[in-house]
């Protein structure tokens, strides 16, 4: 794990460890850095596709209900008007469809990002307690091809970091 | 002429100053004594909310000022105007987000807040208002019961519940989800191990990483691109509940528009009044400058002039209509037993906020909280105005009657406004009132420098 002052440095140290071959990386930064998503090669999430459905599944789900509660399970002769006033129904389903996206957005993103989770690795680093406020980081990890200790360490020195350190399990 | 504006957040901030800031006042161990005074008081007045609450729980809502012309009164004028001062909330978090506008940057957290609490308040209401609440279950929500009774689907009244519920639950979702970084930042600098704990289970493990930010920022815009069709939902779905029915005064096409230009104002005004308390006691002058401050009072200003020409509507309406019921209700507005508060809405509605043209007025900030202060005021009238008015003297002068509140109509006001600010004030001094990673990418230290892209 190496450390750098700003957002600049990690992006430049990102895309050198790339082009270097790495490729089990994680980069850890206080503020979010679009120019990261490219450093690393970072695949578009597949969260937009989700909350599309999810809000899909709400819509059917909530017009479905209005259809079913209107005209099968308690229908209400009024009039003689028709049992399946559609146009009424249309906020409820509005209503639905947003709850149904918003729902799978949230908790979609948790999931996909494996979150909560109680213990990580990258914790075990005293200096990453600032990786909050103000520092950067850039992580190669073992599982990576090309990880070789001695080499790795060498690399992430040469990419004139504020230090490097080794991430305990 | 450009006029040099200030900017969002004073020069001289980074990193570091930003988040210490912001942290230092729910880390730090200190509880200021206007702090403890306030929340006293407040935590008073959600304690007659309490009683008045057992009351009516016990007599029924025959305690209430409520008679048979006007059955809907003050609780569901307070509704309104709480659901109302919500969607300040959802507009500064999201609409403002999807424009880009950074200065709604750092007052976006304690708005979003506010309108959690607003909802929390206003919902109360409706569901007193059934007299029965424990059996309101089956009567708004659809599920399975063992009488096989479902709810009314094509009133006005079920649409406010899905609504009302929908925009709660994301304001919480959104909310949460910006606030997760910050607990993260809290966590990491907290001293005490309880405090750590605590934020540390908040942050839900949150370590920043890029790909988690990437889906991260992706959630956080669909989610505010959900929350802004929903947010002109809401006040719509709740003008329904008038414009729905066939009373003069409430019968109008004009009203979705224009209840959501009066939600957003009285929303702005109340932001206004909680923001310029806040900058001053806990020094934020440098995160909420005079740019949020003037930006405020402009869209008070231009809702306020959307409002005023509603009410313009309805006169206009109520003349050029020929129909004679419609003319009586204007009339009764402007001259009736009500009229002194149709009047003192129209002054400050529609005149008093002429004020906000002025340079010198959106520079004078303690004038400016007591305009904030009336507008709010101005805004319950209004609700007042269109609900009690329009029900007290209809089609039948046979039916017509008077309506005055009684003390447990007040007390139950003053007790939502107690529970409000008590909960605000528990907020600011526990959560970050200001999103600290959002305000961390507007310093100029965010900005990546040039030469990486060689």
């Amino acid at each position: 794990m190496a450390e750098f002052e700003n957002a600049t440095a990690l992006v430049q140290a990102a895309t050198k460890a790339r082009l270097a071959g790495y490729r089990q990386m994680d980069a850890y930064s206080p503020i979010p850095i679009e120019e990261l998503n490219e450093a690393l090669d970072l695949k578009r999430t597949r969260l937009p596709l989700l909350v599309l459905l999810g809000g899909i599944f709400g819509g059917l789900g909530g017009f479905g209900l209005e259809y079913w509660a209107s005209t099968i399970a308690y229908p209400m002769n009024i009039g003689d008007r028709p049992l399946n006033s559609w146009p009424q129904f249309i906020p409820v389903t509005f209503e639905t469809t947003v709850l149904g996206a918003a729902l799978t957005c949230f908790i979609g993103m948790w999931a996909l990002n494996r979150l909560p989770q109680p213990y990580h690795p990258v914790f075990n680093v005293d200096a990453f307690g600032r990786a909050s406020t103000d520092r950067f980081f850039l992580v190669i990890e073992t599982a990576d091809p090309r990880f070789e200790r001695h080499a790795t360490w060498a690399f992430l020195e040469g990419l004139h970091p504020v230090g490097v350190s080794e991430v305990a399990p | 002429m450009a006029l040099q504006e200030t900017p969002v957040i004073l020069p001289g901030h980074d990193f570091e100053t930003v988040t210490e800031t912001i942290a230092e006042v729910p880390l730090s161990k200190r509880f200021p004594l206007g702090w403890i005074g306030i929340l006293l008081i407040s935590l008073g007045l959600a304690g007659m909310l309490q009683m008045a609450l057992g009351y009516l729980l016990i007599k029924g809502i025959g305690i209430w000022g409520n008679n048979v012309p006007v059955g809907w009164a003050f609780d569901i004028i307070n509704f309104v105007w709480w659901i109302g001062i919500g969607h300040a909330g959802t507009l500064i978090s999201a609409i403002l987000l999807l424009f880009r506008q950074q200065w709604r940057t750092s007052i976006n957290r304690f708005a979003e807040a506010m309108t959690l609490f607003a909802v929390a308040c206003a919902a109360m209401f409706p569901l007193l208002h059934t007299g029965r609440p424990w059996l309101a279950v089956y009567w708004l929500f659809p599920y399975p019961n063992t009488m096989g009774l479902w709810p009314q689907f094509r009133s006005p009244l079920i649409w406010d519940v899905f609504a009302v519920s929908t925009y709660g639950t994301v304001s919480a979702l959104f909310w949460f989800t910006g606030l997760v970084p910050d607990m993260a930042t809290l966590r990491d600098r907290a001293k005490s191990p309880f405090a750590q704990r605590i934020y540390g289970m908040l942050a839900l493990g949150w370590r920043g990483s890029a790909k988690h930010w990437q889906r991260y920022e992706t959630a956080y815009l669909l989610l505010a691109g959900i929350s802004t069709p929903l947010v002109l939902s809401v006040h719509s779905v709740v003008s329904f509940d008038f414009a729905v029915s066939v009373l003069p005064g409430w019968h109008a096409t004009i009203f979705p528009p224009y209840f959501v230009a009066g939600a957003i104002y009285s929303g702005f005004a109340m932001v206004m009044t909680l923001a310029i308390p806040l900058r001053k006691f806990y020094h934020l002058e440098g995160f909420i400058t005079m740019r949020h401050i003037h930006n405020m009072t402009k869209v008070m200003l231009v809702t306020g002039m959307i409002v005023a020409y509603g009410y313009a509507n309805e006169a206009f309406f109520a003349w050029y209509s020929a129909n004679p019921y419609e003319s009586f209700m204007m009339y009764n507005r402007m001259a009736g037993p009500y009229a002194v508060f149709y009047w003192s809405l129209i002054g400050i509605n529609a005149v008093m906020i002429q004020l906000f043209w002025f340079r010198s007025v959106r520079d004078n900030i303690p004038l400016l909280f007591v305009l904030s202060l009336l507008v709010n005021v101005g805004m319950w009238l209004e609700r007042f105005i269109i609900i009690v008015t329009s029900l007290h003297r209809d089609f039948l002068p046979s039916s017509w009657d008077m309506y005055a509140p009684t003390r447990w109509d007040f007390g139950m006001f003053a007790g939502t406004i107690g529970l409000f600010l008590a909960l605000f004030f528990l907020f600011i001094r526990f959560l970050p009132a200001i999103a600290i990673f959002e305000m961390r990418t507007i310093v100029p230290e965010a900005k990546l420098k040039a030469e990486h892209h060689g």
